[in-house]
């Protein structure tokens, strides 16, 4: 019968992603509850067997480990023919992914493969009457679903940022399975990869974002906000009245049809509210809205409101963070 | 060329979405319907690449009878037929089944290059791209802001966090389409005449031949979480209430 919690890891040029930590964490507390033991899947170049050790603090007991020059850039057709392998070989009840690219790109192809479901960019999930239910937004947010399954291995996507990451030592003992990928197989190929040079946290990572909208008149006036940002090691994201202006490239546009975002601290600077931004925000722990006209829709979602200029309050509130944060 | 785009008819994104008091759904009474906007985008690329190389584009569509009209619409656009999928069977479908149903639609039809979108906008999934992919056993290339054909292959750009790839796949694939890939082009008018002659094949799941029990369902349908009113940050001037919301996300929420 199918058994224990399996998450499938992602690391990029050997080095764990944060949301590999997320799902390690809340696999073992799922396994916890029902005495169950934790796996993990790596996959990468040589080399990566050395990460499987960070897995085990973070709860894993087993972590199986494919190495292979192919499996490094990640390629769907190689990492999902291993990874379906790998749990097909184990027979876990619950197999965990991330909600990031790679993770959405992998688990819908490898649920398809195991001809199993899969509840995507969960929220919340939990063990009930000895089964995997999940929580997810749908609609936006608008509602949530509680999905329960009818086939096995009962497979999720979590969202980043939602869950914690904590420290829980566990073995994290190695099994290497053989990853060899029969290159006849693979249609795809990664020519090239453009790194972001900025230095700047992905959106759906980061922890604080400060977002600028219209209400930012113009490219320039990011530069306030990029300050801010500075400040409090966050990242600047965009509503799409901005991206659409050619302010700010589309990689930042949040909102229904740009990035889900859950940081700690979102702060919106001259950003109306309109309820396809709120889609892609709303879930973020605490909001703050910097906008002039008191009536606007993003003070119903805000935990704190300033009701001003926002050329006037953005520098202060650089300037207070500064001394506060140092 | 042979080009298929997947379209899902789904609410407004402006559309108030109310759940029924016994969780079983959400009240779709109200609801304006439109293509899911990812679609567009994968509609609008379909059009781009017949236009430059030939061949035609065939909407296929898994919905209630209701869906018709957002398959016109792409037809509108300048697709040359449709299939649909009409069964209330798959009604409570998942993205599995619908994998399968477009799957088994697609099997039939020559294909070099299929079109989805990114993610519906209703359940929010993002997996029947993949799923549909893997069923038909071709590559898969999601998230695409970027696409060039040449003859047997294509080359797309792929934001991933923090970085973007470029990758090249033979044909046959599914792409899925992502913000900034085109601007979809409105139906013209003699558009709109000329899509309702463009023959539209309707079928149902026994057609089909798949089973249509859903591998993972959703079981309870709930409103959000309320959030807990916010406050208004006081002060005179702009100064002054910078200070304050500093304070109190220092000290209150504990967030820097
Ligand atoms: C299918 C579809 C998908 C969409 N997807 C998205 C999406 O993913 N993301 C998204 O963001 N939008 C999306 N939109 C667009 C959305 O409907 C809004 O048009 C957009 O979010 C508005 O952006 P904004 O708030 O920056 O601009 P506006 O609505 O114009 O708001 C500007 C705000 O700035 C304030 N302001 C101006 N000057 C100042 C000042 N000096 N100080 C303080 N405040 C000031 C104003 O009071 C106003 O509230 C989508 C729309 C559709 C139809
Ligand atoms: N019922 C459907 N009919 C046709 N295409 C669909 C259907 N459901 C999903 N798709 C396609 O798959 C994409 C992703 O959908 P989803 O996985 O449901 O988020 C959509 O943008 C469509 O292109």
């Amino acid at each position: 019968m199918a058994k224990g919690i399996m998450i499938v890891a992602e690391q990029r040029e050997g080095a764990l992603r944060k949301i590999s930590m997320e799902l390690a964490s809340t696999a073992r507390k799922l396994a916890d509850a029902g005495g169950d033991e934790v796996s993990a899947v790596l996959l990468g170049g040589s080399g990566v067997e050395k990460l499987a050790a960070e897995l085990g603090k973070y709860g894993v007991d087993k972590v199986f480990v494919g190495e292979d020059a192919a499996l490094e850039p990640y390629v769907t057709e190689a990492h999902a023919a291993i990874t379906a392998k790998i749990i097909k070989e184990n027979d876990p009840a619950v197999v965990l992914f991330g909600a990031s690219v790679q993770g959405k790109d992998l688990s819908a192809r490898v649920a398809a493969k195991l001809a199993t479901g899969l509840a995507t960019d969960c929220t919340d999930v939990k063990i009930d009457g000895g089964k995997l239910v999940c929580t997810r937004p749908m609609y936006a947010g608008k509602c949530f679903g509680e999905v329960v399954f009818n086939a096995s291995p009962a497979m999720a996507s979590l969202r980043p940022n939602v869950f914690p990451a904590a420290e829980n030592a566990k073995a994290g003992a190695v099994t290497k399975v053989d990853a060899k990928v029969d290159a006849a197989s693979i249609k795809s190929k990664v020519l090239e990869v453009q790194k972001d040079t900025s230095g700047k946290v992905d959106l759906t990572e980061a922890n604080v974002i400060v977002s600028g909208g219209r209400g930012m008149k113009g490219p320039e006036g990011f530069g306030i906000l990029e300050e801010l940002a500075g400040v409090l090691k966050g990242t600047v994201g965009a509503s799409r009245a901005a991206v659409d202006a050619g302010w700010r490239p589309q990689k930042d546009q949040v909102g229904q049809t740009g990035k889900v975002v859950s940081p700690n601290l979102y702060i919106a600077c001259g950003i109306s509210g309109a309820i396809q931004h709120l889609a892609g925000m709303s879930s973020s722990k605490c909001i703050a809205a910097i906008n002039k006209d008191a009536e606007a829709p993003i003070f119903t979602k805000a935990d704190y409101g300033v009701v001003d200029d926002l050329f006037k309050v953005v520098p202060a509130l650089t300037a207070e963070c500064k001394k506060l944060v140092g | 060329m042979n080009i298929i785009a997947c379209v899902k008819q789904v609410p407004d994104t402006e559309a108030q979405i109310k759940v029924k008091a016994d969780g079983s759904g959400i009240d779709d009474g109200q609801i304006k319907w439109v293509m899911n906007p990812y679609d567009e985008y994968g509609v609008e690329e379909a059009l781009r690449l017949k236009e430059k190389n030939g061949g035609d584009v065939t909407i296929v569509c898994v919905g209630p009878a209701r869906a018709m009209e957002t398959i016109r619409t792409a037809l509108a656009m300048g697709a040359d037929k449709g299939v649909h999928v009409s069964d209330p069977a798959l009604d409570n479908a998942d993205a599995f089944v619908t994998a399968s149903a477009l799957a088994a639609v697609i099997k039939g039809l020559p294909h070099d290059i299929i079109f989805c979108g990114q993610r519906a906008i209703d359940d929010d999934s993002g997996q029947v791209g993949a799923m549909l992919a893997e069923l038909l056993g071709i590559p898969q290339l999601t998230l695409v802001t970027k696409l060039e054909y040449a003859g047997s292959s294509v080359k797309v750009i792929r934001p991933i966090e923090g970085a973007q790839l470029s990758i090249e796949t033979a044909l046959p694939c599914v792409v899925t389409a992502q913000k900034g890939l085109n601007e979809p082009r409105y139906a013209s008018l003699p558009g709109i005449m000329k899509a309702k002659k463009k023959p539209v094949d309707v079928k149902n799941a026994a057609a089909l031949g798949i089973a249509t029990e859903a591998k993972a369902k959703v079981a309870k349908t709930i409103p959000p979480p309320a959030r807990p009113p916010g406050k208004i940050v006081c002060g005179d001037e702009p100064e002054q209430k910078a200070a304050e919301l500093a304070r109190l996300l220092r000290e209150e929420a504990k967030v820097i």
